[in-house]
């Protein structure tokens, strides 16, 4: 492919398959080497939840042990007000709640850039009503408006991450439309219109891989988030019902023993170590990728 | 090729003098050189061009005078702000304390920049802009400063200026907005001016009047302008003396008649060639094979010289370059 | 204006509509299993929450009765749910407003001196600080700080807005520490400024994160541009430049976070009230949505997205304030 022939937003794409992209992450910054911890962490917690079942000492729902010990040679963790080990709990939960929320971010991903990109290219009445909705949604903090819809769905994991999904698509629209409104004037995309290829090819063939870099990005840094809203949305009783070990319900049990320091110290620990190695992953990939962005809505986790 | 720099009898010397500038910038392999050795004098109530095209490091020459380059770069060599107009002793600029820097900016070598919507903030009234340096250097109370500024804008033919200080600089034309930089720049009566580019980012029906405006307040005021453009027509408008740097060095130095009618070094004379309307002709045999060989080195051996076919652009490889060729630079 | 109004509308209707969809019944969920099944008595709950009329009528009804101030009244504590939500907002106002408060004063701060720093060992250790603060899940934070600042230290006053042996002071904000100031009782403001202390800090770690980074960028950007560099060339000292020049460029992007802030500030509220056992709006949408309280949980989707329209208002009127160019275009 000649240079003349590759549109500009191609070097994203182009930038993944250089050998440049792994010399840059080991640059001298410190984004890159904690992306690489970031990465090993990530990696491991992957692990976790996969492998739970086998790694857990014992079944996270079996109640047989003494209850509200401190951690001690019997359980690595404590044990928690029904008698439950709190490390298998712990382990068990990284199954629940990481699938989950890379569940979430993909379909956020699907439905925000699939409405985006429909209202960027083909305007007028689709954009329109796409952009308000949008904006109705963001009208909202975060957390509220998913609690209320989580609410309103009635307590289940399920519809917890129904209502993270109506809250997470339209900064992903928002972007999409973005890119596609940049890229619909170029000229590729004209020529195609005018040789008569259809709109879905053209958008599915050119538009796409140019939009894919910066919807990665914008991603990898959400990921973060949606363990936090996930775990948020369960503390609140709105999301995993008991006795299924999720994080955030865990640390709500801790509210009421207060005394039992290990009931909530664990859990809140494997949020904070998995959304930190998400996080530095996500920081490391938007610098080698494209160090000049700063996304305002939805770069940064809005809790 | 440096011509020897005619010397005026009757001022007393330069107001600023710079000896063998070097300037390097901080790099992976090793420190990379942008400015290799530039000298030049302003003489006082003068204004010296110094031209070139972008990444000869004129820019670096003027913001090396008031210690603004970026901390990726080093200079050596010597600036010298002459001390004796005011009575005070001469200053070495280079190296000069962050104290000493502070006190010279604005009050004694003041800068002109290229483009006055990014120059001046977007956010502070015209009067606050002119006012704030006069009442840190000199002293002055609110309604003193404000009665020099008015005063300024009146000398720089800015209309109206009890309301223009009032407002902000988007509220004003391209053009007024460069002699309000002008203004703040000689809100302290300094000796010297530094313009780079003051007419590029204008309308060229505008330029003439901002050069206008240069040329008067050199005389009134007795100011020593150090001119930094690429355009030519500047300095054959403005310009008492012109320095040509190329690259990094100084290709030739000459006061303006002589350096248009008579220039001493081939670069000079391609560029000289290029303005419209110019009366100077290069040879176009010499054009093309000196065109030939820049572009395509292995043909210089094989090409006849009178390769006629070739089309001319502007600036052809000199037949006395000064060192060894150096990589285009980006001007900073 | 225009536009916000009709975001207005829209927040009711999007609210009515959600609550709406509720599986349960809300009848079952409020009167408890005996009552529910009397007809009579389920009737009369019908009619005097106007759940019998048609789902339009209902929400011509609500919108209705919005215009004259009136949210309905709640299915558990059997009040007007506009009364309950204006004894629940003040107290978290007192929380919000602390805190973003002192989260731009601190990000301010650190932000520009890492962008003054940049590439520095400082300035990459704030930017990894600031991205795990943003990692944290706040009401885990809080349950921590709680245990160790009251628990164990004892240095952290305990639940609620203020001590069992100190009164309300007389209302006239509902923020107990500007209340207790005007009244001139010094030991009931410092009483809830120490109940305040746990709560604000938590949400101010958060978004101290938040801001740092945002605030950093901002910076940068507005270092390279020329009129900083001609602010340098006029000899003005550096902590003028910083001051007039360089944190006046910033202040536009930085009002934009801010205000992004004060709505992920809201969320957090949520999440950090019930630890605490603070009364505000946290704490009461969730007893709400737990007990599908439909006028209780939209009162508080509508008051929060109303709070959150008027601050982005609030952001564009300071937009024309720092910006002469907005103002006067």
């Amino acid at each position: 492919m000649t240079r003349a022939s590759r549109p500009a937003g191609a070097t994203v794409t182009a930038s993944l398959r250089r050998p440049g992209l792994v010399r840059r992450l080991r640059g001298g910054r410190w984004s890159a080497p904690l992306g690489i911890v970031g990465a090993v962490v990530v990696v491991a917690w992957l692990l976790v939840a996969a492998l739970s079942p086998l790694l857990a000492p014992r079944d996270p729902l079996a109640q047989d042990l003494p209850r509200l010990q401190a951690p001690g040679s019997g359980a690595l963790f404590g044990t928690d007000a029904l008698g439950r080990d709190v490390f298998s709990r712990v382990l068990s939960g990284a199954s629940v709640t990481i699938p989950l929320a890379l569940l979430l971010v993909v379909l956020s991903v699907v439905v925000g850039a699939v409405l985006g990109a429909m209202s960027g290219f083909f305007g007028r009445w689709v954009d329109e009503l796409v952009m308000r909705i949008t904006d109705l949604v963001m009208a909202f903090p975060t957390v509220i408006l998913a609690m209320v819809v989580a609410a309103a769905l009635g307590a289940s994991l399920f519809n917890a991450v129904l209502a993270a999904l109506v809250v997470s698509w339209p900064a992903y629209a928002r972007l999409t439309r973005g890119l596609v409104l940049g890229l619909r004037t170029s000229n590729f995309v004209i020529s195609g219109q005018l040789l008569g290829i259809s709109s879905w090819r053209l958008l599915a063939r050119d538009i796409a891989p140019n939009v894919v870099g910066p919807i990665l990005v914008l991603a990898s840094l959400d990921i973060g988030t949606a363990v936090l809203l996930l775990s948020g949305l369960s503390f609140l009783g709105l999301g995993a019902k008991p006795p299924t070990a999720e994080w955030g319900s865990m640390v709500s049990d801790a509210v009421a023993n207060f005394d039992s320091w290990w009931l909530g110290l664990f859990p809140g620990l494997a949020i904070l170590t998995v959304v930190v190695a998400f996080n530095f992953l996500g920081d490391a990939l938007r610098d080698a990728l494209d160090p000049r962005s700063v996304t305002v809505r939805g770069g940064g986790p809005t809790l | 090729m440096t011509r020897p720099l005619q010397e005026d009898a009757d001022r007393s010397g330069p107001a600023l003098t710079i000896r063998n500038l070097r300037i390097s910038l901080d790099g992976a392999p090793g420190p990379r050189p942008l400015l290799a050795g530039v000298n030049l004098a302003v003489d006082r109530g003068q204004i010296h061009g110094l031209a070139g095209e972008s990444g000869s490091g004129k820019t670096l020459t003027a913001l090396a005078v008031l210690g603004l380059l970026p901390p990726t770069m080093h200079a050596a060599g010597s600036i010298v702000l002459s001390g004796s107009a005011s009575g005070e002793d001469d200053v070495e600029l280079l190296g000069a304390t962050t104290a000493t820097l502070s006190r010279i900016r604005g009050q004694r070598v003041a800068m002109v920049f290229q483009d006055p919507s990014t120059s001046l903030h977007p956010q502070l009234t015209v009067g606050r802009q002119l006012t704030d340096h006069v009442r840190h250097h000199l002293g002055l109370d609110k309604r003193g400063a404000r009665a020099r500024a008015t005063g300024l804008l009146d000398r720089v033919r800015v209309p109206d200026p009890e309301s223009a200080l009032r407002k902000y600089p988007h509220q004003f034309s391209g053009g007024q907005r460069q002699r309000i930089a002008i203004a703040v720049a000689l809100a302290c009566d300094p000796d010297v001016l530094l313009a780079d580019e003051p007419t590029t980012a204008l309308d060229v029906t505008v330029q003439a009047g901002v050069l206008q405006l240069l040329r008067e307040l050199v005389d009134d005021l007795g100011l020593s302008v150090l001119l930094v453009t690429h355009d030519l027509g500047v300095m054959s408008a403005v310009a008492d003396v012109v320095t040509v740097m190329r690259d990094g060095h100084v290709i030739e130095s000459a006061p303006r008649a002589q350096l248009f009618s008579t220039p001493g070094n081939d670069y000079t004379r391609s560029l000289l060639a290029a303005l419209p309307g110019s009366s100077f002709e290069e040879d176009p045999a010499d054009l093309a094979a000196e065109l030939v060989a820049e572009q395509e080195p292995a043909l210089t051996q094989a090409v006849p010289s009178d390769a006629d076919h070739v089309t001319a652009s502007t600036i052809p490889a000199g037949a006395d370059r000064p060192g060894s060729r150096q990589e285009p630079l980006t001007d900073v | 204006m225009l536009t916000s109004l009709l975001l207005l509308v829209g927040v009711t209707l999007v609210t009515f509509i959600l609550t709406n969809l509720v599986p349960g019944d809300p009848v079952a969920a409020s009167l408890g299993q005996r009552a529910a099944e009397d007809p009579e008595i389920v009737a009369r709950f019908r009619r005097e929450y106007g759940l019998d009329k048609s789902l339009v009528g209902q929400y011509l009804t609500y919108l209705g009765n919005l215009l004259h101030g009136d949210l309905g009244t709640s299915t558990t504590t059997h009040r007007a749910v506009a009364a309950d939500l204006g004894g629940a907002v003040p107290a978290t106002m007192e929380i919000a407003i602390s805190a973003i408060v002192l989260s731009v004063l601190i990000g301010t701060v650190f932000g520009t001196f890492a962008a003054h720093r940049r590439g520095r060992v400082s300035d990459h250790v704030l930017r990894v600080v600031s991205l795990a603060g943003l990692s944290v899940p706040t009401f885990w934070l809080a349950l921590v700080l709680y245990y160790f600042a009251y628990y164990k230290l004892h240095i952290a006053p305990g639940s609620g807005r203020l001590s069992v042996d100190f009164n309300v002071p007389p209302k006239i904000t509902g923020l107990y520490t500007v209340d207790a100031l005007l009244a001139g009782q010094l030991d009931t403001f410092l009483d809830a400024v120490a109940h305040l202390f746990l709560p604000v800090l938590v949400l101010t770690l958060y978004t101290v994160g938040l801001l740092t980074r945002f605030i950093r960028t901002a910076v940068l950007e507005v270092l390279d541009q020329d009129y900083v560099r001609a602010a340098h060339a006029k000899g003005l000292p550096a902590r003028t430049v910083v001051w007039n020049y360089v944190l006046r460029g910033a202040s536009i992007p930085v009002l934009t976070v801010v205000g992004l802030a004060f709505g992920s500030l809201l969320s957090g509220t949520v999440l950090v009230e019930s630890v605490f056992s603070w009364p505000g709006i946290g704490s009461y949408a969730y007893e709400a949505a737990s007990h599908l309280d439909l006028p209780g949980v939209m009162g508080v989707g509508l008051v929060v997205g109303t709070t959150y329209l008027l601050v982005n208002l609030l952001v564009d009127l300071l937009y024309g304030v720092l910006d002469p160019r907005v103002r006067l275009s």
